[in-house]
């Protein structure tokens, strides 16, 4: 069971259960920010996009403390995958199961565009089904999705692998003019040291068929779906 | 007890709003103003016994809560009741 966490200002959450359960046929259910377990049955932990709790304080601040995400810590801590897009992303940041944190981007724009993405890290769970150098067509939509740590650690987060994913032109180049927002080093995604808990600011759950614009998207949803197995 | 706190990102990361307020600034006719930086002001009402113990009360929420420590610093300015 793939669950798909649901907080007050969530907007993606139908999305990536559409993705999930429609398109790649594997079983996913809305979990209710309030609920203290997971369902029993959960495989692969996903926050979606959205505006949880209006970005009061700053984006991914409350949503912390809902009473879920105790247990999604527990879940990661244990290894379990946890993949958060865009306030996801910004969550798992706040919470602290990501290094770093998403800063306003450097226009002050709210973007809402296709992007390209580099693979930096073709591994199991999240991005098997690339191999590094890979360029995905995938749409991002933030305004507060550049990437930022400071630089010991950043250095650190390169040495380790940990970036998933930077934003570059379409033939694959890393460039100043590729980099959407003013995030650090063109980063979209990155993982944790272990490699189960991945943040991007892109949706790959709006990237899964031709008709929205490309399915580039299954290319990270799919990885996770092969690396869990028949999660029924 | 109220506390007054102020947050404001730390010198070295990039503050968009604030460059957008100086070039407004410039725009007015006010060519003199050379930096501005944005930030929050908290006012917090708190029950504490002492001055020192509503300190560390304060200290212990900016940590945990009104500032994120990777990119913000915080100030407490006043604490007064």
């Amino acid at each position: 069971m793939f669950s798909v966490l649901q907080f007050p200002g969530s907007n993606d959450d139908r999305d990536m259960e559409f993705a999930l359960k429609t398109v790649l046929d594997s079983p996913a259910r809305l979990v209710w920010h309030g609920d203290a377990e997971l369902p029993a049955n959960t495989r692969a932990v996903l926050l979606p996009g959205g505006f949880s709790y209006g970005d009061y304080l700053r984006a991914g601040a409350m949503a912390r403390f809902s009473p879920v995400m105790a247990a999604v810590k527990r879940f990661a801590d244990a290894g379990g995958p946890v993949l958060g897009t865009c306030n996801g992303f910004q969550i798992l940041c706040e919470s602290g199961l990501l290094p770093g944190v998403l800063r306003r981007n450097r226009d002050l724009h709210f973007i809402s565009a296709w992007s390209h993405l580099r693979v930096e890290r073709a591994t199991a769970p999240f991005t098997s089904r690339s191999q590094v150098g890979d360029v995905l067509r995938i749409p991002i939509k933030h305004g507060e999705g550049a990437y930022h740590l400071g630089a010991s650690e950043l250095a650190e987060l390169e040495a380790n692998g940990q970036v998933a994913f930077r934003y570059c032109d379409p033939d694959g180049t890393v460039s100043a003019a590729a980099n959407p927002n003013g995030t650090e080093a063109n980063i979209a995604g990155i993982t944790n040291r272990a490699g189960n808990v991945i943040g991007l600011m892109p949706h790959p759950e709006h990237a899964v068929e031709a008709g929205l614009g490309g399915d580039d998207g299954l290319r990270i949803l799919g990885s996770l779906v092969d690396a869990v197995g028949d999660a029924r | 007890m109220k506390a007054l706190i102020h947050v404001t990102l730390k010198p070295d990361v990039l503050d968009p709003q604030g460059e957008a307020i100086r070039k407004a600034c410039g725009t007015l006719g006010y060519t003199g103003v050379g930096s501005v930086r944005q930030g929050k002001l908290f006012e917090v009402e708190l029950e504490a016994s002492s001055e020192s113990e509503a300190r560390a009360l304060v200290s212990e929420l900016c940590e945990k809560l009104l500032a994120n420590p990777v990119i913000e610093d915080y100030r407490v300015e006043r604490i007064e009741g």
